[in-house]
């Protein structure tokens, strides 16, 4: 009636989508995740950790994940020591009252490329590589972002004059970004056997890095259906006792 | 007669809205209280591998679980015999020296006082062992013995065992 | 139990022994039974029941995310991440409690278009129409706490923002903005003590909305025609008749919040909080959240700083004495013809001055906020007054019950007298 459409339209300003940026036509792509019944490709993860591993994790940190995250994705518990084992931890202090390092265990957050944000920088011509944790709801359109982003590298036009250091991407806002290009065909070899082509890297890290951001999204739409559907079956019933109710009110 | 399928209808309504409403309502406070329980990072560090290969015959380790000091002793040969020498009947808390340990030369215990929570002295060299040769709890003066079973002063129990397994002849994974 | 001397109101004995010693039983009956409404309100009264709900909601989600949150600087966004990926249904409680938030202003508004409407702010309700707006001020201020909380991007340059408005006023400001910082700028000591603030408003907010309660109760509900209640025929009880209708508008939010919490729970929210906070490094939009948007717009319109704060404030307060500017003595505007449409504008633009509240403030966006800010003020303190003084007010019926009993209507009469 008049007051849900009343109050729907109180949504919509609120939503992102409507407030405007410079990426008028950010092009969607399809993802298993997405809708109401989105699921992980588990495969796809696991080779968008590879190549987080091998390309990414140069220079960006991800500090929120635990390598016990890893069993989600697939991993063994004792494929996740080992993986974890590869990495060095500062702990301490020891019975001495020195600190030491020892390699990292399953209950251990991934480690990061450099100690701080002053390191990240002196290493990378003064830019900071962002946590990558939470970065598809960090930034406008999420994914698809990344996503294009990854695969938005191009020659600048001629009339463009684009900084010391920085590189032309497409969908950057401001169109320049100081991070080369990443990725391209053939920078990772998959274990499974997928064509490494440039769109499917860039289509597995960006799904791993929605794992990231939202490990909970299976459980979460899943409940989101049930907790819906009694609503609506709940609203169904008091609609029909109401209105038995008041019939006789008017 | 319709009035009565009115009021039937009307009755079925009504207890079907709250019986959902019910069931609704203790679906909504369930996740709420599961929240309370210990979270995945919690969990996680709910067990801790130790290297013992290290440890000198009668010597001592303490180590964190779980928040807890936990003492991992190495005994020596006379300290295993005058735990096997105890008569059970005369102890506290009776148990058998072998009961409490899954290789006779290492004791894993947990390192708090039965009483009331102090934590013993005797893992280092020049603490005192207390009149059994094991641990001392200073607070209130309770003697643990070379099996960390309580021989004297105010605690009920003996010093608890923690649960653990070997991994490897150098390894334990306590928890 | 002993005591035959004890009147005995209800059948149930236990009910008789808590009523001889605290009469909540016959309280509850008279204030929730059986107390008289306007048989012919609409679902916008249901509005307020919802509010109360999501408070209750808010409130309950928001001590069990204290159990787990950590108000330092350093372990903050951490500890609410934690509470994402580690506490069990962790992301249950934040989303629940950040929608709910948002879904609580979007009733509240809804709460007040109504009011304003339908003339309830008017007497004998104008205590009750104060009480609400302070309740309205004290939710601004627990959301703007909250907000910091998570200690992202938006969250710190928020609090540098609105508190540097404090600075703005003459000779005490920039001592008030530090005695609020607790430290030169926005830093650990500020965030320590918002949380404490936001854990302890909504208590005060549910205090107040406890009187605003008992408020309304006292001369009972306003309805959509504005007309008081003439006799017991112009009613329904509370139970079962507005309970169940209620109820199923707490179905209705039951779905739509569900959607977004389940499908969309980062909808509302700004991206730029997902960084965490840098004092180093400023957003390129630093936006207040959606429901303070209006007043971020007028705020920024005016580019005197003392200027704007004092229009943002004055927008705000001018509310409180709504009941006075307003000359009529027709509650709905259902039987105001001129001033209605004066009065649906006024929403529009509050809407379109929240639009512009998140655009930054420069070229067509600055004009618009511009103008939204003139009508604004324009349509309460001169149209308000004036329009009540020359309008001629259409004719209303005699009671509520006419509005049924009227043989000659016809349904899309029937149905314009009941919204």
């Amino acid at each position: 009636m008049k007051v849900i459409l009343f109050t729907l339209l109180f949504l919509f300003p609120n939503i992102n989508i409507f407030a405007s940026g410079n990426y008028n036509e950010m092009p969607k792509h399809q993802w298993s995740f997405d809708g109401i019944s989105g699921t992980f490709d588990r495969a796809s993860i696991q080779r968008g950790y590879k190549v987080y591993r091998e390309v990414c994790a140069g220079c960006h940190s991800m500090k929120l994940l635990y390598y016990r995250d890893l069993i989600d994705i697939g991993f063994s518990a004792d494929e996740v020591k080992a993986i974890a084992a590869e990495y060095t931890v500062l702990d301490g202090p020891n019975d001495e009252g020195e600190m030491f390092e020892r390699s990292a265990r399953p209950s251990d957050h991934f480690v990061s490329p450099f100690s701080n944000e002053q390191e990240a920088r002196l290493n990378n011509n003064g830019s900071y590589p962002p946590d990558l944790s939470v970065i598809t709801k960090a930034k406008k359109h999420g994914y698809n972002y990344i996503y294009n982003l990854l695969l938005g590298y191009k020659e600048p036009p001629e009339d463009f004059d684009i900084g010391e250091g920085m590189y032309y991407n497409q969908w950057k806002e401001g169109n320049q970004i100081a991070m080369a290009q990443p990725l391209d065909e053939d920078y990772v070899d998959y274990d499974d056997g997928t064509e490494n082509t440039l769109p499917q890297l860039a289509k597995d890290v960006t799904t791993f890095l929605v794992w990231s951001a939202e490990p909970e999204l299976e459980v979460r739409k899943n409940l989101g259906i049930k907790v819906v559907l009694f609503f609506i079956i709940l609203g169904f019933i008091v609609f029909f006792a109401k209105n038995r109710l008041w019939k006789n009110v008017h | 007669m319709t009035e009565k399928s009115n009021i039937k209808r009307r009755d079925f309504l009504q207890l079907s809205t709250v019986t959902l409403g019910t069931i609704g309502t203790a679906a909504f406070i369930w996740p709420f209280l599961k929240s309370m329980n210990p979270a995945e990072d919690t969990l996680a560090l709910g067990s801790t591998e130790v290297d013992i290969g290290g440890i000198a015959e009668g010597h001592s380790i303490t180590v964190k679980w779980r928040g807890k000091p936990v003492f991992i002793r190495k005994r020596t040969k006379n300290e295993i015999q005058e735990a096997r020498n105890v008569k059970i009947n005369e102890l506290r808390d009776p148990v058998e020296d072998f009961d409490r340990v899954q290789k006779e030369e290492w004791l894993i215990l947990v390192g708090i006082c039965t009483h009331l929570g102090c934590v013993p002295l005797g893992q280092k060299i020049a603490d005192t062992k207390g009149e059994y040769n094991g641990w001392f709890c200073p607070c209130h003066g309770s003697h643990y013995d070379s099996s960390g079973r309580i021989r004297k002063g105010p605690a009920p129990n003996n010093l608890d065992v923690p649960p653990y397994r070997f991994l490897s002849d150098t390894k334990i994974k306590i928890g | 139990m002993s005591g035959s001397s004890e009147p005995k109101k209800y059948k149930n004995s236990f009910l008789n022994w808590i009523e001889f010693r605290l009469p909540i039983v016959s309280y509850i009956e008279k204030e929730y039974k059986d107390y008289p409404m306007p048989k012919n309100c609409n679902y916008f009264w249901s509005f307020g029941a919802l509010a109360t709900i999501l408070l209750v909601v808010l409130i309950i989600s928001g001590v069990f995310l204290a159990m787990n949150y950590t108000p330092h600087t350093d372990l903050a966004f951490e500890s609410v991440e934690r509470i994402m990926r580690d506490v069990s249904y962790g992301w249950f409680l934040r989303y629940l409690h950040s929608n709910g938030a948002a879904f609580f202003f979007i009733a509240v508004y809804i709460h007040m278009i109504r009011s304003m409407y339908y003339g309830s702010y008017k007497y004998p309700r104008e205590l009750n129409w104060i009480l609400g707006v302070f309740i309205y001020l004290l939710m601004m201020a627990t959301s703007f706490l909250g907000y910091t909380l998570p200690w992202g991007q938006m969250s710190y340059w928020g609090a540098t923002v609105i508190t540097n408005l404090f600075s703005a006023i003459p000779v005490i400001g920039e001592g008030l903005k530090t005695w609020i910082l607790g430290d030169y700028n926005v830093g650990n000591a500020t965030l320590n003590r918002f949380f404490a603030l936001h854990y302890v408003l909504p208590f005060v907010i549910l205090g107040v909305v406890g009187l605003h309660v008992v408020a309304v109760h006292v001369h009972g509900s306003n309805n959509p025609v504005g007309i008081d209640i003439k006799s017991k025929k112009d009613t329904v009880s509370f139970f079962p008749y507005m309970i169940i209708k209620d109820t199923l508008a707490v179905c209705v939010l039951g779905v739509i919040i569900s959607i977004v919490i389940f499908f969309g729970p980062n909808l509302m929210a700004e991206v730029d909080n997902y960084i965490p906070a840098n004092p180093m490094v400023t957003p390129s939009h630093i936006v207040a959240n959606w429901y303070l948007a209006p007043f971020y717009a007028i705020l920024r319109a005016i580019p005197d700083k003392l200027g704007g704060v004092t229009l943002m404030f004055a927008a705000i307060l001018i509310l409180f004495v709504l009941p006075w500017l307003d000359t009529s003595k027709t509650r709905s505007c259902n039987y105001r013809p001129i001033y209605k449409w004066f009065m649906m504008l006024f929403f529009v633009n509050f809407f379109i001055l929240g639009y512009v509240g998140m655009k930054p403030a420069e070229g067509t966006y600055l004009l618009i906020a511009r103008i939204g800010l003139v009508y604004y003020f324009s349509f309460l303190l001169i149209l308000t007054p004036l329009v009540g003084k020359i309008e001629k007010p259409k004719q209303m019926p005699a009671s509520i019950s006419d509005i049924y009993s009227d043989i000659n209507l016809t349904k899309s009469e029937y149905k314009k007298e009941t919204n």
